[in-house]
């Protein structure tokens, strides 16, 4: 075979394999979404963080903003220190409050943020002071079937 | 008390020692064989100059060993693709989750499928070939003659081959996975009807560049590494007879076959230990 047919066709192989590598970056991996050069860091603190992981999407309104980047321990005050990147297109006020939610009933965990009223504007390395932690399902569970107890009890009392 | 005779005595003793011996002999032959592999390698990558000098050395093996891989390649990824969104719908669908198909599909290609299956593939595709080629040239007295002649058969027939294969199977996996996502979505939104928006969204929310893809890309660059490596030093170890290109040819599919599985473990319990475990 000549020399510039096979050329042509390594060229070929070599341009549809780094067409396939861009197609996983690009479709299938949303390479384009989030990089750190444009993106602010905040912080916040739950008292239970529940299965909250790092990456989880972090929404506003049902729009992802920003992932977890990080999940840490506090030794003195015994709570989850969670930092947040957020997509520097999106700003939001001072008192936010951050909410770990779940998508449907046991789907993956994520961070809602609902946005305040202040006029100043968060901006990187601040914290957030309105946090609202995970929904444990077993207390949840207990919880419910104390009232469910309590209020057997006072039904047969008021007999 | 039954005393052997002393003839059987010396019989015996000599059968012992000659087993042990045998066993000895097997396991330091191996032992040579692994460091001679070793030497090999090293004296390869030393001496590849010429494969990056004379490129069009190496783009003729990556023709022989990517180009025509690309078919086979492309044929199974898409039906591997198909098959992950039939059965994977099937079970996701119990759980009222058929919209996560486009997530198991995307990450099992592109973390393990992609990688292995090419691997394999590839292996027995084009890792054979190189094996049967320098075995055979090597039967036919042309490594000899290239020695008399003083160009040194490794920079010139193995390095090539080496590094042809080292790159195309990057390539080749990544092609898998792309053909494999596409034969999911076909599949999956086409034929089944999963909603289209979820099923790429889902893939795009969950799948990360770095984790994922660019750790799928290096377990198929070991892979590459690995396959090319087996396959040139059998068909430059083997007998130069028929029946010893044969025996390498085989040894080379089956060997590289094994040390893709087994790579594969030990590279995804590096790479993917968890997201809570750092």
């Amino acid at each position: 075979m000549k020399r510039s047919t096979i050329d042509i066709w390594v060229g070929a192989f070599v341009a549809a394999g780094l067409a396939g590598l861009l197609f996983l970056a690009l479709k299938v991996g949303n390479l384009a979404s989030f990089s750190s050069a444009q993106a602010y860091q905040v912080q916040a603190k739950f008292a239970n963080i529940g299965g909250l992981k790092v990456r989880a999407p972090i929404k506003s309104a049902g729009v992802v903003v920003g992932r977890v980047s990080e999940v840490r321990f506090d030794n003195e005050s015994y709570e989850a220190i969670v930092t947040f990147v957020i997509d520097a297109h999106y700003q939001f006020p001072r008192d936010t409050s951050a909410k770990i939610l779940t998508s449907g009933l046991l789907g993956e965990q994520y961070v809602g943020l609902e946005a305040g009223g202040d006029g100043v504007m968060l901006k990187s390395g601040d914290r957030l002071r309105l946090t609202q932690s995970a929904v444990v399902l077993e207390n949840l569970i207990s919880q419910f079937l104390f009232n469910k107890a309590a209020e057997g009890k006072e039904g047969k009392d008021g007999k | 008390m039954l005393r052997l005779p002393p003839m059987a005595e010396r019989a015996g003793r000599a059968a012992l020692r000659q087993g042990l011996e045998r066993l000895g002999h097997a396991v330091t032959a191996r032992i040579w064989r692994l460091g001679f592999a070793a030497r090999f390698f090293a004296y390869m990558v030393v001496h590849s100059g010429t494969a990056f000098r004379r490129f069009g050395l190496t783009i003729r093996e990556i023709y022989f060993a990517g180009v025509q891989s690309m078919i086979i390649i492309l044929v199974s990824g898409l039906f591997v693709g198909m098959v992950l969104a039939l059965q994977g719908y099937e079970t996701l669908q119990r759980y009222g989750s058929s919209e996560a198909l486009g997530i198991l599909v995307a990450l099992s290609l592109v973390r393990e499928l992609g990688p292995v299956v090419a691997g394999l593939l590839f292996a027995s595709r084009a890792g054979s070939a190189i094996t049967a080629e320098i075995g055979l040239m090597k039967a036919t007295e042309q490594i000899a003659a290239m020695e008399m002649m003083a160009v040194d058969p490794i920079a010139r027939v193995v390095a090539p081959r080496f590094w042809a294969g080292v790159i195309s199977m990057p390539l080749l996996a990544a092609l898998f996975s792309a053909m494999g996502i596409f034969g999911g979505y076909l599949v999956g939104v086409q034929l089944i009807g999963v909603d289209e928006g979820a099923f790429w969204s889902q893939m795009q929310a969950s799948v990360d560049v770095r984790e994922d893809i660019m750790n799928g890309v290096i377990k198929s660059v070991v892979f590459g590494i690995a396959v090319t490596w087996i396959a040139v030093f059998e068909g430059y170890d083997a007998p130069p007879t028929a029946e010893g290109v044969s025996g390498a040819t085989t040894r080379t599919v089956v060997t590289s076959s094994l040390a893709i599985l087994a790579l594969d473990f030990v590279l995804t319990a590096l790479m993917f230990t968890g997201g809570n475990a750092r």
